[in-house]
């Protein structure tokens, strides 16, 4: 408890970090939220209040179909965010546990793993989602499997690193020696030292998916309509963004500044779990 | 040298027989019968199921999966990625000309990001706590946060709608291809600058730069001469990928700028679930992939003789 208060203090008093963690925690509040904020719903159409500009019921005015953008932005901070967070733990979870075994156990299985990974890492993480989107087909599922498909493998190989050396560490070797069981061993002393570093990936990674998933949905191959993605709304705006820009820059800007936020956050976490890397600040 | 050389290359192998057999499977595992499918495309309407059948038989579809993904790899070795159900055309060569057109696009913004974050990367680092290294580091984050096809769109409504100094889209002399190049440099220059600053702020606190300056050289001596090079080395892995990714994000910027290059022929082809061009194109990207790792591991055993003595390149 120590430890990790003082943590936090060193959290907050970066500034820069502490903001991330603001911008993470109001976006985070809207999304879970949104039913409630909204002031209207976000998939009713209107058809006489198509592209309507800003005006006191409409802050942010209507979309093509007239529909509040307002609602539509705040309920698009559940779908981005939500989705990205749920990739975002599958992600971990898959690498974490493959990292595990593959580096704790070594011989064929690690060494079949690698070359997958090997193999999954030769390409640009964009390329090889498209590929399987393209499979699967387009929607939102299609870009989740294809999404966590691709991303698990550097945390595979990040973790079995992290494993190997610490299996040189004297406590582990302490352990094993004592009669410890496999796995005993893994869950009480090796993964507690992997996760505070795959804990600072995953915060960058989850921006990293924000912008993934709005990539593909703005292709038009991820969330489908009527769902208010902000990737998806920046689809449908992209038509009408000379004579109504709003459509474009807000869901850009909501983008933007959830990814700032995470990645904010990202680099401050870092600086207070790896103090090795902090005279980079 | 040569061992090294020969020992990256063979290691090389199996990764690119994984990814021909994962290009291969995607396709197999995607729903409907690819000769259904064809058919349909050539004559508009469902097709009878003798005329499937037929087919089917032609193109061999009915053998076992590692007969016919054998036989695809001996196509696929000498060129032969057959033919796309959308356009009729062979696929390697649709791949081939399109590839040039984003090679078109990705390579000038390349340079224009090393350009822009190999110098403001160092200087950051050089002037650390300054205004300037706090201005970029912000702008470099803000930068690395943003869509970058989305900033696409605002430059477009910046630079050509409202000043009316470039074409909104399209493909033709330089002035269509500023916009597209300076959205697609400038996100990855973002990443650059952060990577350039941390690597060289890395090694002003190594011995042999200390040594450097007590000896009395001068300090842009000491940055330059010795800081930078030896900076170059992570920096350098990262731009072979970088190039990569590079050549994925013009799929999206591609598709804002009308740009007729390889990430939009994929797109357009998902949309119409044209599987030969899928999985030729993960073949053929992950062929080009494998390759640019290749040359980054070379650039490296000259940047870093210390790789050519050890066994393992350190990871």
């Amino acid at each position: 408890m120590g430890a990790y208060s003082l943590g936090l203090r060193r959290l907050f008093r970066d500034r820069l970090a502490l903001t991330g963690f603001v911008i993470v925690s109001v976006v985070a509040i809207v999304a879970v939220t949104a039913p409630w904020l909204s002031p209207h719903d976000p998939t009713a159409v209107q058809p006489a209040l198509r592209l309507a500009g800003s005006s006191f019921e409409h802050p942010l005015g209507t979309d093509a179909l007239g529909r509040d953008l307002l609602s539509r932005l705040l309920a698009g901070a559940r779908w981005s965010l939500g989705t990205a967070a749920l990739a975002t733990v599958s992600v971990v979870v898959i690498g974490v546990v493959v990292g595990l075994v593959s580096g704790y156990y070594g011989g064929v299985i690690d060494a079949i793993a690698m070359r997958v990974v090997d193999a999954l890492l030769a390409f640009p993480t964009l390329l090889l989602t498209l590929a399987i989107v393209g499979t699967i087909g387009p929607g939102l599922r299609g870009v989740f499997l294809g999404l966590v498909a691709v991303a698990w493998a550097d945390y595979a190989r990040i973790v079995r690193g992290l494993v190997l050396a610490a299996r040189e560490r004297e406590y582990v070797e302490a352990a094993s020696a004592a009669g410890a069981t496999d796995r005993r061993l893994l869950v009480r002393h090796v993964l507690p030292g992997v996760l505070s570093p795959v804990m600072v990936l995953a915060t960058l990674e989850m921006g990293q998916l924000v912008l993934a998933l709005s990539g593909l949905s703005f292709l038009g191959l991820g969330a489908q309509p009527p769902i208010p993605e902000w990737g998806a709304m920046l689809n449908d705006g992209r038509t009408y963004f000379l004579t109504a820009p709003g459509l474009m820059l807000y869901p850009g800007i909501a983008i933007s500044l959830a990814v700032l936020g995470l990645n904010l956050l990202g680099d401050g976490l870092r600086d207070v779990l790896d103090p090795r890397m902090s005279h980079r600040k | 040298m040569r061992s090294y050389i020969a020992r990256r290359a063979a290691a090389l192998i199996p990764v690119w027989l994984l990814i021909s057999l994962l290009a291969f499977s995607l396709a197999n595992l995607a729903p409907g019968d690819p000769a259904e499918l064809f058919l349909r495309r050539q004559t508009g309407e469902p097709p009878s199921a003798e005329a499937v059948a037929l087919l089917r038989s032609e193109l061999g579809l009915d053998d076992a999966f590692p007969l016919r993904y054998i036989r695809w790899l001996g196509d696929a070795v000498t060129g032969d990625l057959g033919v796309s159900y959308r356009t009729g055309a062979p696929v390697a060569t649709e791949l081939r000309e399109r590839f040039a057109v984003t090679l078109e696009l990705a390579v000038p913004a390349f340079l224009l990001a090393i350009l822009i974050g190999l110098p403001i990367g160092v200087l950051s680092a050089v002037r650390r706590n300054s205004l300037l290294d706090h201005g970029t580091r912000l702008g470099a984050m803000v930068g690395s946060s943003m869509p970058g096809y989305w900033l696409g769109y605002v430059l477009i409504l910046v630079f050509a709608v409202n000043l009316g100094l470039f074409p909104v889209a399209g493909r033709g002399g330089w002035r269509h291809l500023a916009l597209p190049a300076l959205t697609l440099a400038l996100g990855a220059a973002a990443g650059l600058i952060r990577l350039t600053r941390s690597s060289v702020l890395d090694v002003l606190g190594d011995d042999y730069v200390r040594t450097a300056r007590s000896k009395g050289s001068s300090e842009p001596r000491v940055v330059w001469r010795h800081a930078f090079r030896n900076a170059l080395i992570p920096v350098v892995t990262v731009l072979g990928i970088g190039f990569g990714h590079l050549v994925a994000g013009a799929a999206i910027v591609e598709t804002v700028f009308a740009w007729p290059g390889l990430g939009k022929h994929v797109v357009d082809s998902i949309y119409d679930r044209d599987y030969p061009t899928i999985q030729g194109f993960v073949l053929f990207t992950g062929t080009v992939f494998v390759l640019i790792n290749l040359a980054v591991d070379l650039l490296y055993v000259w940047l870093d003789p210390q790789v050519r003595l050890t066994k393992r390149r350190p990871r």
